[in-house]
């Protein structure tokens, strides 16, 4: 065990660098989101609840809550499994896949958005043919859910992997000496301890989508009451010199994204997991 | 304590998980990818060395490079400085600065945009003292600097605070009790040890200041030729239906990110060599 306490109480240069970092830290970081704050809250509570219940502002951040929503179960589910197949398999490409996964953090969000436009718009064949079978998926909700899909993929996936590759297998064999199935190995020995990283990997991956802008912005096409999602929407308020409106709807969903946070550091605190 | 070796998949059930991840990936990730390949070399050269020629797309890369290599160096130091503090030192406010350094990563790229606008835009807190001191931070690049720099600033601090824990302080004691000196402990003991963790979060720095979009926008303002970077070019060209233009500078971006890509896996697999 290595020790983990501080090395020696910092000297002078030790304390310059705390105190430079601390107003680095609150300079970048505090001070805007402060003012943030400080705007979406100070015209009182009357104007913040009408800048929220706005109809376009609701459906606004329905639509985000429910697109992210739908991601999150898909991404629990798919992350989970691709995780279990790089932890436990060796087939060819294994190493290629693992890289793939990391994909989302090199790629531009935009960049995103305009491959599924490739992909899915009117012009392209897929997009062509979809449109024929009656299928709407660019500027349409569904390439929200899909774009919300590319750009979370790490999420769970890394969140699972550590806590399967530490997993002993002494604990499925004693299983299955005792009878045990494979779904009952699954379900009984293996998911629990799972469940802990499973969970805090999907919620940061919701967190994450609630304030997706760039991939959304240029697929979905931005229809108020149709496809226009709640950042969108702030971003909309803010060409418009609405900036109350704006930073109202903001600390709304920003309330939401911290809560996660915070929801997603506690279990991995608490679970020794605290790993992104 | 033992754990599982990867093994070949052993029966039809096992090689059918396989298939359907390798296939789920697939549609998400690479169906995508595929598209805009398929475009550039629907369109040939000619269209991405056009490109080149267009003033405003080679310096909205110019511009997103410069900024990257500010955000890399900037929160590079300030990112080990700060996981250094927030590891080895016990103060009061840890805690508070501990998730003060994780909000960017809660923050929307528009929100970040609209709270900076807030301190340096039109009537904003410190738009007097700046007028008075005659910067521009707003639809400048000042302004694209800090909005770089606070979506940035968590990858390398993470990356190498992690390192720092799993090492714990042993070996820093052990060159202390040998009476180096702090910042000779720190360059003999501490940066040798970090440096694939380092890598790695200066490598995801790069790539997300490389790719940031909302932020620079709102703060500033996408003027051609001045504050438009790549990916504000981007969606103005898409914006103005000048389609070839936008999907040229999407594939440099999109060759960058296969760069970083490589770049991503190499560190991960010396690092896991080490630890």
């Amino acid at each position: 065990m290595n020790g983990t306490h501080p090395a020696v109480a910092p000297g002078l240069g030790g304390l310059a660098v705390r105190a430079g970092v601390c107003a680095y830290v609150g300079a970048l970081v505090a001070l805007p989101l402060a003012a943030l704050l400080i705007e979406g809250l100070g015209q009182g509570a009357a104007a913040l609840w009408a800048a929220v219940s706005a109809p376009v502002a609701v459906e606004a951040l329905r639509l985000t809550l429910l697109t992210a929503g739908i991601m999150a179960l898909v991404n629990a589910v798919m992350g989970t499994a691709t995780a279990w197949v790089l932890a436990r398999y060796d087939f060819p490409g294994r190493g290629l896949l693992s890289a793939l996964v990391d994909l989302p953090f090199a790629i531009p969000t935009l960049v995103t958005g305009v491959m599924l436009v490739l992909l899915f718009g009117p012009q392209s064949p897929l997009g062509g043919w979809l449109a024929a079978e009656g299928v709407r998926v660019a500027f349409a909700a569904p390439s929200i859910v899909l774009a919300l899909l590319f750009i979370t993929v790490p999420f769970v996936v890394r969140a699972v992997e550590p806590v399967l590759m530490e997993q002993d297998p002494a604990e499925e064999e004693a299983a299955r000496t005792l009878g045990a199935g494979t779904f009952t190995v699954f379900r009984r020995v293996l998911l629990p301890p799972l469940f802990p990283a499973l969970l805090s990997g999907t919620i940061r991956s919701y967190a994450r989508a609630l304030g997706e802008f760039g991939s959304i912005v240029v697929v979905s096409g931005n229809i108020p009451y149709q496809t226009l999602t709640a950042p969108i929407y702030v971003f909309g308020e803010i060409e418009s010199g609405r900036s109350e409106v704006a930073a109202a709807v903001s600390v709304v969903l920003l309330a939401v994204a911290l809560a996660l946070s915070v929801g997603a550091r506690a279990i991995e605190r608490l679970t020794g997991t605290a790993r992104a | 304590m033992r754990s599982y070796a990867p093994v070949r998949p052993g029966s039809i059930g096992q090689w059918l998980i396989v298939a359907v991840v390798v296939l789920y990936l697939g549609m998400i990730l690479l169906l995508p990818v595929s598209a805009i390949v398929v475009q550039a070399l629907k369109a040939g050269v000619g269209p991405l060395l056009q490109t080149f020629d267009d003033p405003a797309a080679v310096h909205g890369l110019r511009l997103s490079f410069a900024l990257a290599t500010v955000a890399m160096l900037a929160n590079g130091v300030v990112g080990v400085a700060a996981a250094l503090v927030l590891t080895r030192h016990r103060f009061l406010g840890r805690r508070l600065l501990d998730a003060l350094v994780d909000l960017p990563l809660a923050v929307s790229p528009v929100m970040t945009g609209l709270a900076f606008l807030l301190l340096f835009g039109r009537s904003g807190w410190l738009e007097s003292a700046l007028d008075a001191a005659g910067w521009k931070v707003a639809f400048a690049f000042p302004g694209l600097v800090v909005a770089t720099l606070f979506v940035t600033f968590p990858f390398t601090l993470r990356e190498v605070a992690y390192v720092l824990e799993e090492l714990g302080t042993d070996e820093e004691e052990a060159a202390a009790t040998l009476g180096a000196s702090p910042w000779h402990t720190f360059v003999r003991v501490t940066l040798p040890n970090i440096r694939y963790g380092l890598g790695y979060g200066v490598v995801l720095t790069t790539a997300r200041a490389l790719g940031e979009f909302g932020a620079v926008l709102v703060l500033g303002g996408a003027i051609s030729g001045h504050t438009q970077t790549a990916t504000t070019f981007i969606y103005n060209a898409l914006e103005e239906r000048q389609e070839p233009a936008a999907y040229s500078v999407a594939l440099v971006l999109a060759l960058a990110s296969v760069l970083v890509l490589a770049a991503l896996e190499w560190l991960k697999r010396r690092r896991r060599k080490e630890l």
